[in-house]
């Protein structure tokens, strides 16, 4: 690939991101920084029960209270057909509830008043009366015939939702019969929460002079809710325009459409005045899109050499109240059958029961690319387990198993083709920069001094950039993705896009894929997101796909201009175009090299001085359907030490090694691998959304959901080797949520290794202390 | 609907005053009466530090403070941090360090920065991570944000800027 100058700003240029300047100013424009003129707001009542027969709400209070404008109940949008929404994934979701309540926090009503305050107080004053119904917490005993049936609305009388299956079977079976050993692991991937710092939110404002709706939304795919609210809502999809402005984090939490949002339409269109709803902190953890809960097990077969067979998993996926997983439509577990992982083998088997139990619905991607987060813990958590049974190192079994270079494009025995990878590399990198060798002897004589320390390693492999059109859809729209460059007179363009970036930088790094394909600096180049008035249709951000699709889109529109910018300029030139040669920023004849014309050149000629039978104009659009997932990769090395006092996990060193392939940015990598790991981080030690035996949410707010500061991050130690993606046009991969997805198990790892001398083969997440100090009682290391 | 009150603050410089609730919080006063949308709202128990401004010349979570009980106080909210139409050096280091991504808790972050370098002109490492454990980060992973408070006081350092 061409090396722009740092004045273009290419590809691999770590430019500063043009995103910056409006945030660092304080004048970046969320959600609720939208104020429009006559605009109220809106607030949701929810139960405080997890299962309960509606009995009545009388709003009769809340009401009278003077400034409040309406309240809305679920019977009231049964008029409007509108009680229920669709989910994202073949199910239907309350808006409102009617009937009965399903998880605690459900919304019950909506509240709009003349300013936040009144509409608070009066949502303390819609009086519901409850009748409490036996609740199901446990997703175990979902299909136990004593257990409540949750769904009175669903035909199927069963709290079952979905069985997936993939691999061979009885071929599986066969392997493990043959097996000279076995290991089986039980781990739950616990529930928890994105909790972006900005929680979910919008302004719908309805015009009835121009019957437009807009609606200012927190959306990481606002072209997808912008379809969706025209399908559910009736209203002629031209008229409606969904603009999702800066976003303060997604990782996943604004994918789905929440009953919030809904209601806030509904109120704009009932009042004509510009409705805003935004959620607290507690209601975003309460009710909107968790992820995980995956009640996992992994059995391993191997020889006694250590070379793995075969694998077989089966899992129990708890998806709360309604499936509302937001994944591809043919996939109800999501990409979990990426779970074979880095390891070369013949044989495997999986398969995924999804359930009802009275908790909020789910569960979405939280920084991943459906459930693959769930199968790379899974998989190198199993890899350890099965070191631990052959006593041999777990670096070393994973380097007898891991694919060969020579093997890709590689065909998985769940039915992936991963496109490149050099997994050997990318460890023996890890391997050096953490010093391995060294601290496993450290290990052993801290081991006789009777010190805990461990060392984790995680070898895992992604799978990103949902998705070819053959295989993957959300709610029937194809998973392309667009961008459209329009290059202006004097040389300076705008492209715009069917993602959205919540932080990622987007700005800044399509900018630069314009700069690497067209020579135009980036900093000339504006992009333009998240409003669907203007941008090309697309699917969104979300599951690493924006480099994988929208960058290749970005890339396959910027080739289209330059196909035409050739044309002008042998008209120009007077020259035929096959005299001609490009290189970034110019074409120039070959042979006289001084004989050129710059892109600007050529962007003014083609408004100023078109050559006979052109069009005026260059632009170009993109829908760009990817041939493939792209497959990044990765090895993680954590070292921890435990104080035996406490129970308390440090992380000393954290050594991380990605490959993403070719690299946009390489600072704005970096930065993602920072965040990854930390969100990594959190959900090891920290994060979990936990309920009580009567549905109480427990980690419903920032008190009880913890999130790492400053002070319990460590220092994250990158690095990089590049192994290109064979089919993207710019060789690239997404990078965004390796870290979150590789990590986890690093900690586990971590963990697990310093106490396995005791016995410890597994400790579930998140590793609080006082888990840790339960074990070292057990284990008598502490009394 | 209680009674309002009057309520004259100085902020980044200038003389404001409304007519307010007395319940009113104070990140709302900032935000929606005085309409500096810079400062943000990301939780509802005081953990997340969005709505950190300065508050005669300390630290607040501004949403755990009435707006009448900053009756009388001179405000620096992150609008106030350019000096002369420059940059200031935290705002520089920010965005030369790859501080921040979706910039939703960086307001917060520069105005915690801000104190803790006025109070400490040559941070350690330690000294800035316990200096903004009251903000949280979901993007960063806080090493970045580090880099950016040091890049920061090396330069406050050189230009003596405040």
């Amino acid at each position: 690939m061409p090396q722009t100058t740092p004045e273009v700003g290419g590809m691999g240029h770590s430019i500063k991101r043009k995103e910056d300047l409006r945030f660092i100013q304080g004048k970046g424009n969320y959600v609720d920084d939208v104020h429009l003129p006559d605009m109220v707001y809106g607030q949701l009542v929810r139960s405080p029960y997890a299962h309960a027969r509606l009995k009545g709400i009388n709003t009769e209070k809340a009401r009278a209270l003077p400034g409040v404008l309406a309240v809305i109940t679920g019977t009231d949008l049964a008029k409007a057909n509108l009680a229920w929404m669709p989910t994202l994934y073949f199910d239907k979701q309350m808006v409102l509830a009617t009937g009965k309540v399903l998880f605690q926090s459900q919304e019950v009503a909506f509240v709009v008043a003349e300013d936040r305050y009144t509409a608070a107080d009066a949502a303390e004053l819609v009086e519901v009366d409850y009748e409490e119904l036996p609740v199901l917490v446990d997703p175990h005993k979902a299909t136990d015939p004593g257990s409540p049936i949750l769904r009175e609305d669903r035909e199927e009388k069963s709290n079952h939702i979905f069985h997936w299956e993939v691999g061979d079977k009885s071929a599986t079976q066969r392997a493990f019969q043959d097996a000279a050993v076995k290991v089986n692991l039980q781990a739950v991937f616990q529930r928890c929460h994105p909790a972006p710092l900005e929680t979910c939110g919008c302004v719908a404002d309805f015009n009835r002079a121009t019957g437009r709706l807009t609606i200012y939304l927190t959306s990481q795919a606002p072209h997808a809710h912008r379809t969706l609210f025209a399908l559910v809502g009736g209203i002629a999809e031209n008229n409606i325009r969904v603009i999702s402005p800066d976003i303060g984090g997604g990782f996943g939490n604004k994918v789905p459409i929440y009953p919030g949002y809904v209601c806030a339409v509904v109120a704009s269109l009932t009042l004509g005045r510009p409705v805003k709803w935004v959620e607290t902190r507690s209601e975003n953890l309460q009710s909107t899109g968790f992820a995980r809960d995956y009640h996992m097990t992994a059995e391993l077969a191997a020889d006694r050499d250590g070379k793995i067979q075969a694998l077989r998993v089966k899992t129990l996926a708890d998806h709360g109240a309604f499936n509302a997983a937001a994944q591809p439509t043919k996939f109800p577990a999501g990409l979990f059958s990426i779970c074979t992982g880095a390891y070369d083998y013949p044989n495997a088997f999986c398969e995924v029961d999804g359930v009802y139990t009275n908790k909020a619905p789910g569960g979405i991607a939280y920084r991943c690319s459906f459930r693959v987060t769930e199968a790379a813990y899974l998989i190198e958590r199993a890899v350890d387990v099965l070191a631990l049974e052959l006593k041999t190192d777990p670096v070393e079994l994973r380097k007898k198993n891991f694919i060969r270079p020579e093997k890709f494009p590689y065909q998985s025995p769940l039915g992936w083709s991963f496109d490149s990878g050099n997994y050997q590399a990318a460890m023996d990198l890890a391997l050096e920069k953490v010093g391995y060798e060294q601290l496993r002897k450290e290990q052993e004589e801290k081991r006789r001094k009777g010190e805990l320390m461990g060392i984790g390693v995680s070898s895992f492999v992604e799978i990103v950039g949902a998705g070819p059109a053959h295989s993957f859809d959300i709610a029937g729209i194809k998973m392309f993705d667009s961008a459209e460059i329009r290059v202006h007179p004097t040389g300076k363009a705008i492209c715009r896009m069917g993602t959205k970036s919540q932080g990622q930088g987007h700005e800044t790094t399509y900018a630069q894929i314009v700069a690497q394909e067209l020579g135009i600096p980036a900093a000339d180049v504006t992009v333009e997101e998240g409003d669907t008035d203007t941008a090309p249709y697309g699917l969104g951000t979300y599951a690493s796909r924006s480099t994988p699709v929208s960058g290749a889109a970005t890339a396959v529109a910027a080739r289209k201009i330059r196909d035409k910018a050739k044309k002008i300029a042998a008209h120009l030139l007077e020259c035929s175009e096959e005299d001609l040669e490009w290189e970034p920023g110019k074409f120039f004849v070959k042979g006289a090299p001084s004989k050129s014309k710059t892109i600007q050149d050529i962007a003014f000629a083609a408004y100023t001085n078109i050559p006979e039978g052109l069009e005026a104009g260059l632009e170009a659009v993109d829908y760009y359907d990817p041939p493939n997932l792209t497959f990044p990769f990765g090895t993680y090395i954590c070292v921890v030490d435990i104080d035996k006092g406490t129970g308390e996990v440090k992380v000393r060193r954290f050594v991380a090694v990605d490959d993403c392939g070719n690299v946009i940015n390489p600072m704005i990598v970096d930065g993602q691998i920072h965040g990854g790991l930390t969100e990594g981080l959190a959900i090891a030690f920290m994060q979990q959304i936990g309920y009580d035996e009567n549905g109480n949410v427990q980690g419903g707010s920032f008190m009880d959901y913890l999130l790492p500061t400053a002070v319990e991050t460590p220092h994250w130690d990158t690095d990089k080797t590049c192994t290109p993606s064979p089919h993207h046009p710019l060789g690239a991969k997404g990078v965004g949520e390796s870290p979150n997805v590789g990590s986890p198990a690093a900690f586990v790892n971590a963990v697990v290794d310093a106490l396995s001398h005791l016995g410890v083969r597994h400790i579930d997440m998140p590793i609080a202390p006082w888990k840790v100090w339960t074990i070292l009682k057990e284990k008598g290391v502490v009394s | 609907m209680a009674k309002k009150q009057l309520v004259g603050v100085k902020v980044n410089g200038r003389e404001r005053q409304a007519e307010v609730e007395p319940r009113l919080l104070l990140v709302h006063f900032i935000r929606e009466v005085l309409g500096l949308t810079g400062t943000h709202v990301g939780c509802d128990t005081s953990h997340c530090g969005a709505c950190t401004v300065v508050l005669d010349g300390k630290t607040v979570k501004s949403c755990t403070m009435f707006a009448p009980q900053a009756d009388g106080c001179e405000l620096l909210t992150v609008e106030g941090l350019m000096q002369d139409g420059q940059l200031h050096p935290l705002q520089e280091g920010f965005r030369e360090e790859h501080g921040l991504q979706c910039g939703f808790c960086t307001p917060g972050m520069l105005m915690s920065s801000y104190v803790l370098l006025q109070k400490n002109k040559k941070p350690s490492e330690e000294d800035i991570r316990w200096g903004i454990s009251g903000n949280l980060c979901r993007c960063t992973g806080y090493q970045n944000i580090v880099k950016a408070v040091q890049f920061a006081a090396a330069r406050m350092e050189q230009g003596g800027v405040k």
